[in-house]
């Protein structure tokens, strides 16, 4: 069974650092005091809060309705009683504040009732509809709306379904793991993808550095016969970041899906092997999104991986695992694209996969920032084909327009550059910055553009008004004198295309909207928005105090 | 404050790049000293002193870390490449001149580290061969190496003659150039007593130590092959066309090679990334340009070698190349319909 692999440009290869967490299998963590479950857990619209305080929830109750369709329903991970809905701090470095339902779990974990779905008889778009309210998200990180992802192209025939279980990143071994325990439920959902994707083969690619989970993956494939038919299991070079999407469709097809380009266009989807697992549970068992498995690792005596309730305090989860006495900092996700957390009680979310204990010893502050001497080891390293001291330098620069035409938006912030930088330059810190910096701008302009449409809407209406005014004073005279009627109708008829002038006036204002969205705000990870709220938050501050009388200033 | 993603770093540093492009002109350096005496040492000692003294001195001065940028080992790499292009006769004054030139005007008055648009090293070569040219076109001959009296021309008085030579590419040069242009690349050769069997007598097996640096750079991974293969073909290849049609008024491809400053310049100046190209394409096209240009001015020029002011040239064009040679990003790759 040897396939042809592609190879794509820059990587790394950092010390993996999976070996500790793989000894003992997925472990069961005992119920929190408390589950702070935050609404907001996918890339779109936050959901509505179904549920208020004081009212009894069962496990796999839906408590978080989706926000129309880019968006994803949220459950209630334990029975127990609603002892709130409100801010909580977010699994998010800013420490903002995000709505959460917090449940006092009663110990019973007594579930809704559920029932398998007969998906294979239902049209596609009510499976869809079944996939968002069970909460299905990318579980690699992304945690984008699977539903709005199991529909082909319109233009192109679909071909290859792309299972990702390359998991790259060091440290992090809960896809392996799953893999290695739960084979079949991987590839039960990857049949289903096949199934509704109608895709003529599917790809599942494990980087080769997990060599039991290939294994265990290639006897479940043979175990289940014609259900696993068309699915190949391929084992992909080591390398960081071969998980990556783009990465891993390059590597398997030899695709190159460009920035802001559905890869259906292509003929090729991808999903995480977690989350083909989690659809498999949501349309065969019925059961909604309430835990993943995450990776407890890093700076703690016993790291492994376990599978954990939604909503469970990260402090929580580590305990059993004994962070050192030198630990200080939590990390959610991995070494290469987490983020340290504001403190260890924000809750787990379906974005982590990974709860990384650091310390001083183990994560040193990096040395010194030195200037770039344009050695090029970045844009060696970079699996998007950048030139990253270029994008480094306009964006330190603010010169943002620069960075964009550089292609600011393609880097992934894999961090490959920055790991190999021997000036020591944090330069992914520089794109973020660039990033939320034009996110924030396109959000103002967006909302000028807002204010006016409006404006425009109301001329219009002026405009109309006055003609409407005009018809009327036209109509009395016509029937003041009546030899004029024909032309009274005339003007009637006249009440069309002041419709169509208020109809070009929107239209005119919504292509505007359209254009300015090169890099689509409305669909952000619930972490990038927070930097975009971060930085409102930061020139709300400027604002204020440049507008606080002196004589106020502390 | 607390550092973001990305957590883990490779160990690597600017102190580690320099020292290491150092360590490979040892094998070149141990050459020089082999064949031509201590003096190089000497030198190198004086460039050094210079160039760190200087760096600190301007770095107190700008209010910058005096010990992380002076540690760095920029200054070094540069400091030994003025010592190792210039004649190792010069006389002391004229090497630190150059060094506290390159170090505090072409590169700390641009801003320091990273900055300079122009090689620091070569831009001083290119400013005292102008300024001195008699001094700095004074070599020592193969198999004089009495380092009391090398000791002598650095520190004392300058009794030259008989001591040095005209370097086999000045030779060349100045013989083709003259005598009513009688003489032949073969004639001139086979007369001077300074050309060995490629290149120069003696200077031919530095470039070998050059050579044998370089490889183990690329190695190291610390030069791609891109701008040393570029130069030396591009060198290599107007050599041979032109040779090719008169051999005997131009000289061989491998002559130029092993002659002056090719293997040196093709590893270790060419190279030096920041005043260079940055993108794959746009390091060949810079690398090939110095290799012309060299060529070009070695042949028809009114200086010893080339190398300096075909970097320099091609140091003024680097923004241009780099803006046209962006290489094409992940997934807009020509033919991709993108
Ligand atoms: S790796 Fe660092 S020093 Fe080298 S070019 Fe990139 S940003 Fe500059
Ligand atoms: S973080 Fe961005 S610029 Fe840096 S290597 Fe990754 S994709 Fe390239």
């Amino acid at each position: 069974m040897l396939r042809a692999l592609f190879k794509f440009n820059g990587g790394v290869k950092p010390q993996t650092h999976k070996l500790d967490s793989v000894r003992e299998s997925i472990g069961q963590i005992p119920l929190p005091a408390e589950l702070v479950i935050p609404l907001h857990q996918s890339i779109g619209g936050t959901p509505r809060p179904l549920v208020k305080a004081g009212e009894k929830v069962f496990k796999g109750q839906m408590i978080g309705a989706a926000d129309g369709n880019v968006s994803a329903a949220v459950h209630a991970s334990t029975s127990g009683t609603v002892k709130a809905v409100e801010m909580r701090t977010m699994a998010h470095s800013s420490g903002l504040g995000t709505l959460c339902v917090v449940i006092e779990p009663d110990g019973e974990e007594a579930w809704i009732e559920t029932r398998p779905v007969a998906w294979r008889s239902l049209p596609a778009g009510e499976v869809r509809d079944i996939l968002r309210d069970a909460g299905i998200v990318g579980l690699g990180g992304a945690v984008f709306p699977s539903h709005l992802k199991v529909q082909g192209s319109r233009s192109t025939k679909f071909k290859t379904l792309i299972i990702n279980g390359a998991e790259c990143e060091p440290f992090i071994t809960c896809d392996d793991m799953q893999m290695r325990e739960r084979p079949a439920g991987v590839l039960r959902g990857a049949a289903i993808l096949r199934d509704l994707l109608q895709a003529e083969e599917v790809l599942i690619g494990i980087e080769d550095n997990k060599p039991e989970a290939i294994a265990s993956m290639r006897a479940a494939v043979a175990n289940l016969g014609d259900t696993a038919r068309d699915i190949q299991i391929v084992p992909i070079p080591t390398r960081y970041p071969a998980g990556g999407a783009k990465q891993l469709i390059r590597v398997l097809t030899g695709i190159e899906v460009p920035h802001g380009r559905r890869s259906t266009d292509y003929g090729v989807q991808c999903f995480n092997s977690g989350t083909a697992y989690a659809i498999h549970e949501a349309l065969e068992f019925g059961r909604p999104l309430i835990s993943r498995i995450v990776t407890v690792a890093g700076n703690v005596e016993a790291p492994r991986n376990y599978e954990i309730l939604f909503g469970t305090p990260m402090r929580h989860a580590i305990a059993p695992t004994r962070a050192k006495p030198d630990s200080d900092r939590v990390i959610m996700g991995g070494p290469m694209m987490g983020f340290a957390m504001p403190n260890p009680d924000v809750p787990v979310i379906k974005a982590t996969n990974c709860i990384l204990v650091g310390s001083p010893a183990l994560f040193p502050p990096p040395e010194p920032e030195m200037p770039c001497i344009r050695c090029g080891e970045c844009a060696k390293a970079c699996p998007a084909d950048l030139q990253p001291f270029e994008l480094y330098w306009f964006s330190r620069a603010k010169q943002f327009g620069k960075a964009q035409e550089y292609a600011l938006f393609d880097c992934i912030e894999c961090g490959c550059c920055a790991y190999v930088c021997p000036s020591h330059i944090p330069l992914v810190d520089y794109y973020r910055f660039a990033k939320s910096e034009i996110w924030d701008r396109e959000r103002e302009k967006a909302a000028a553009d807002a204010a006016r449409e409006r404006y425009e809407f109301r001329l219009a209406r002026e405009e109309r008004e006055k003609q409407e005014k005009a018809a009327k004073l036209a109509a009395k005279a016509a029937e003041t004198r009546a030899k004029l009627a024909a032309e009274a109708a005339a003007t009637a008829a006249e009440d069309d295309p002041k419709k169509a002038l208020i109809a070009a006036a929107l239209a005119r204002a919504q292509a505007q909207k359209a254009e300015i969205q090169p890099d689509n705000i409305e669909q952000l990870t619930p972490a990038q928005q927070a930097e975009v709220a971060e930085i409102e938050a930061r020139r709300a501050q400027i604002r204020e105090i440049a507008h606080t009388p002196p004589e106020n200033k502390p | 404050m607390a550092h973001n993603s990305p957590y883990l770093l490779k160990p690597a540093s600017v102190r580690s790049v320099m020292l290491r492009v150092a360590a490979a002109l040892l094998p070149g350096i141990a050459a020089y000293v082999y064949f031509f005496g201590a003096a190089i040492l000497v030198q190198l000692a004086l460039a050094s002193a210079t160039a760190l003294a200087g760096e600190a001195a301007i770095l107190a001065l700008r209010r910058k870390p005096v010990w992380l940028f002076v540690s760095d080992g920029s200054a070094l790499v540069t400091a030994w490449l003025i010592a190792l292009t210039f004649p190792p006769v010069v006389p002391w004054w004229l090497t630190v001149t150059a060094t506290l030139f390159a170090i505090v005007v072409v590169k700390q008055l641009y801003g320091g580290l990273g900055q300079n648009p122009f090689n620091p090293a070569m831009a001083a070569f290119a400013l005292m061969i102008v300024a001195y040219p008699l001094l700095m076109s004074q070599w020592p001959a193969a198999g004089f190496a009495d380092f009391h009296t090398q000791l002598g021309l650095i520190f004392g008085e300058r009794a030259l003659d008989g001591i040095t030579m005209a370097t086999p590419l000045d030779a060349l040069r100045t013989a083709l150039h003259s005598e009513e242009n009688r003489a032949t690349v073969a004639a001139v050769i086979a007369q001077g007593a300074s050309f060995g069997t490629l290149g120069g007598k003696g200077w031919e097996w530095i470039a070998a130590g050059y050579l044998l640096g370089g490889l183990w750079l690329l190695q190291q991974r610390i030069v791609t092959w891109h701008m040393p293969l570029a130069f030396l073909a591009a060198l290599g290849l107007i050599a041979g066309v032109f040779h090719l049609i008169n051999g005997d008024q131009f000289a061989t491809p491998l002559f130029h090679v092993f002659s002056g400053g090719a293997l040196l310049g093709a590893f270790f100046i060419v190279t030096d990334p920041v005043s260079g190209a940055t993108t794959p394409r746009g390091k060949l096209i810079f690398a090939a340009g110095i290799g012309l240009l060299t060529w070009v001015i070695r042949t028809w020029g009114a200086y010893p070698d080339g190398i300096a002011f075909a970097v320099l040239l091609m140091n003024i064009a680097v923004p241009l190349i780099d803006m046209h040679t962006q290489p094409p990003v992940f997934g807009h790759k020509k033919g991709d319909g993108a």
